[in-house]
């Protein structure tokens, strides 16, 4: 395959994304379906480019600073629905408000190709552009909602601490440059294998592993993680506590697997700790939460926490875990914010733990599809989200590393509080005021029903995914 | 003759010193941003050196690609500064304090 076809779905995706914003540019201002319908379909055909050039094997574009690799379109597979679902509520959301900012679904176009770009990067540059082209348009998002006060302020707080990761991680990218003279990740994993040099490779190592928490939100580097997920506009919050997540999950094997692969011994004993103190902070500080919203956004912290556990182990079937854990946790969090823009109606957000109280009487299939969720991310049997704690935990033993999954137990269990607290509240609790039924649309209904559904049958059939992300890791490794 | 260390000292001291700025400072959103600035430039002092003492040219492509995406970086966080001053009538740190727990 040329170079040009290797990157056919990211040269579709940005040629597709100028149009859109041509698009939105001369359409009728009441008009906001067409800009929604163009985003869509560009999105659906991107889609499907990534899913008919699927690679059976690893191969390099572009001088080597791109990789197309089974990971690479598993993982960009999964980001683009995440996106796909994302519009749809967003519109809805939008859509009720009487709102007609498009800004969203053009952004969110860009974002992708950032996130695309990260997860094929194969070269600290690379890395760094698609990063950037990332972060840049969520800094935009946060931001889209002019008028509220909350929003710009998340989205300074964003823009600052963001900016501070970028600076962190390039500071190690540029002495891991000068260590080792190049910045292919190919060429630096074998640089890297040179012992005399590994206290300078730690030096780098250290602060691009403190960039890669910043993105990722692992404590004790978690300190915009709440802010944003609360002060932004909740489709917003929805899309960058989701798809993200898949890109920062593929950075942290691209540079710390792929290209630091000989630092293992390093870099997983500075993980362990960064995993303790997410997965402490995240559950205990979640409990203490009245913003559901806030509440959201420590659970990510410490399932984050729970996701680095499977990077420790170090080898194919713990990246593959992990692999599994992104995948399922993007699923989850998009269907709990989901619920959130679903009870929100015009001007007003219902983003407090109380306004979710007699959920399950107002709206029965609603209160019973956020109970699945809650379940799922609490990690209770048979949903999707224990399946993937319990893969992580199995490669955490397997690693002998018993007294570390026996505190990521402890912990969840923690953390099961909160989640449980969310059900007794729709199940046993009367609401403040009387309320009306959720008022969403109804292809908002049909995408949390999708969404809902998808995390019961992954808790019935994880299986079938699982040997997807371990047939994806092992292509990578070998 | 000036060695590769010296110019590594005068980027470490460039970057702590940015830092030490975004965390000390506790007056204005203008500051942070000329703090973040200085830190991308401090990096740009690292890749140049070290380029021009391992004899490669790929480090000084990549001072370029940061310089472009440092000043995209900055209309950003200007506009968001302008939305901000907006609302709040104010770019004080210590203002930014509406979300808590």
């Amino acid at each position: 395959m040329n170079d040009f076809m290797t990157v056919l779905p990211e040269a579709t995706l940005t040629a597709l994304a100028c149009l859109v914003l041509i698009v939105d540019v001369f359409r009728r201002s009441d008009a906001v379906n067409v800009t929604f319908w163009a985003a869509v379909f560009s999105v659906l055909l991107v889609l499907s480019q990534v899913a008919i050039y699927f690679p059976e094997q690893s191969g390099l574009a572009f001088h080597g600073t791109f990789v197309h690799d089974p990971m690479a379109a598993v993982l960009k597979s999964f980001m683009l629905v995440v996106m796909l679902l994302s519009f749809f509520y967003a519109r809805d959301y939008f859509q009720r408000r009487g709102s007609t900012q498009t800004e969203f679904y053009i952004l969110a176009l860009f974002a992708g190709i950032g996130m695309m770009v990260l997860i094929s990067a194969h070269s600290l540059l690379t890395v760094y552009l698609g990063l950037e082209l990332l972060s840049l348009s969520l800094y935009a998002m946060v931001a889209m909602t002019r008028d509220s006060v909350e929003a710009s302020e998340a989205a300074m707080k964003y823009f600052v601490l963001g900016a501070l990761a970028s600076g962190m991680l390039l500071y190690g990218m540029s002495m891991l440059y000068g260590v080792a003279g190049t910045l292919d990740l190919g060429a630096l994993s074998g640089a890297v294998a040179d012992e005399s040099r590994h206290l300078l490779f730690t030096f780098g190592l250290v602060f691009v592993l403190i960039g890669i928490a910043f993105k990722l939100g692992v404590a004790p580097f978690h300190m915009w993680v709440p802010d944003v997920y609360q002060g932004a506009p909740t489709p917003v919050t929805l899309f960058l506590g989701s798809a993200p997540k898949l890109a920062a999950f593929a950075m942290a094997i691209r540079v710390l697997a792929d290209g630091l692969g000989a630092l293992a011994g390093e870099w997983q004993t500075m993980l362990v700790l960064l995993a303790i103190l997410s997965m402490a902070i995240g559950n205990i500080v979640a409990i203490a939460q009245t913003n559901i919203k806030r509440m959201l956004a420590y659970s990510t912290i410490s399932h984050m926490g729970f996701l680095l556990l499977g990077l420790i182990a170090a080898n194919a079937i713990g990246y593959a875990a992990s692999m599994f854990y992104v995948i399922v946790y993007a699923i989850m969090s998009m269907g709990a914010f989901g619920a959130v823009i679903m009870l929100s109606g015009p001007g007003q957000e219902s983003d407090r733990l109380q306004d979710f109280a007699g959920l399950a009487r107002r709206s029965p299939w609603i209160g019973f599809l956020m109970m699945i969720l809650m379940f799922s991310l609490a990690g209770v049997p048979p949903f999707a989200g224990f399946w993937a704690k319990w893969f992580v935990l199995k490669e955490v033993i397997a690693a002998g590393n018993a007294w570390l999954a026996a505190v990521a137990v402890l912990f969840s269990l923690i953390g099961a509080f909160y989640y449980l607290r969310v059900i007794k509240l729709m199940y046993f609790d009367e609401p403040e005021s009387p309320r009306a039924a959720v008022g969403a649309g109804e292809d908002a209904h049909l995408v949390f029903s999708v969404n809902g559904i998808a995390v019961l049958l992954l808790g019935f059939l994880p299986g079938s995914l699982m040997s997807v992300c371990l047939a994806a890791m092992l292509v990578n490794g070998g | 003759m000036l060695a590769l260390a010296d110019f590594l000292i005068i980027g470490a001291i460039l970057f702590c010193l940015s830092v030490a700025g975004i965390f000390i400072n506790r007056k204005n959103v203008i500051v942070l941003l000329m703090c973040i600035e200085l830190m991308l430039l401090s990096v740009n002092m690292n890749f140049i050196a070290f380029s021009h003492f391992n004899g490669d040219v790929a480090g000084q492509v990549f001072v370029f690609f940061i310089l472009t995406v440092a000043a995209a970086e900055a209309a950003i966080g200007l506009a968001i500064l302008v939305v901000l001053f907006r609302n709040r009538n104010s770019i004080n740190v210590e203002d930014l304090d509406l979300m808590k727990g």
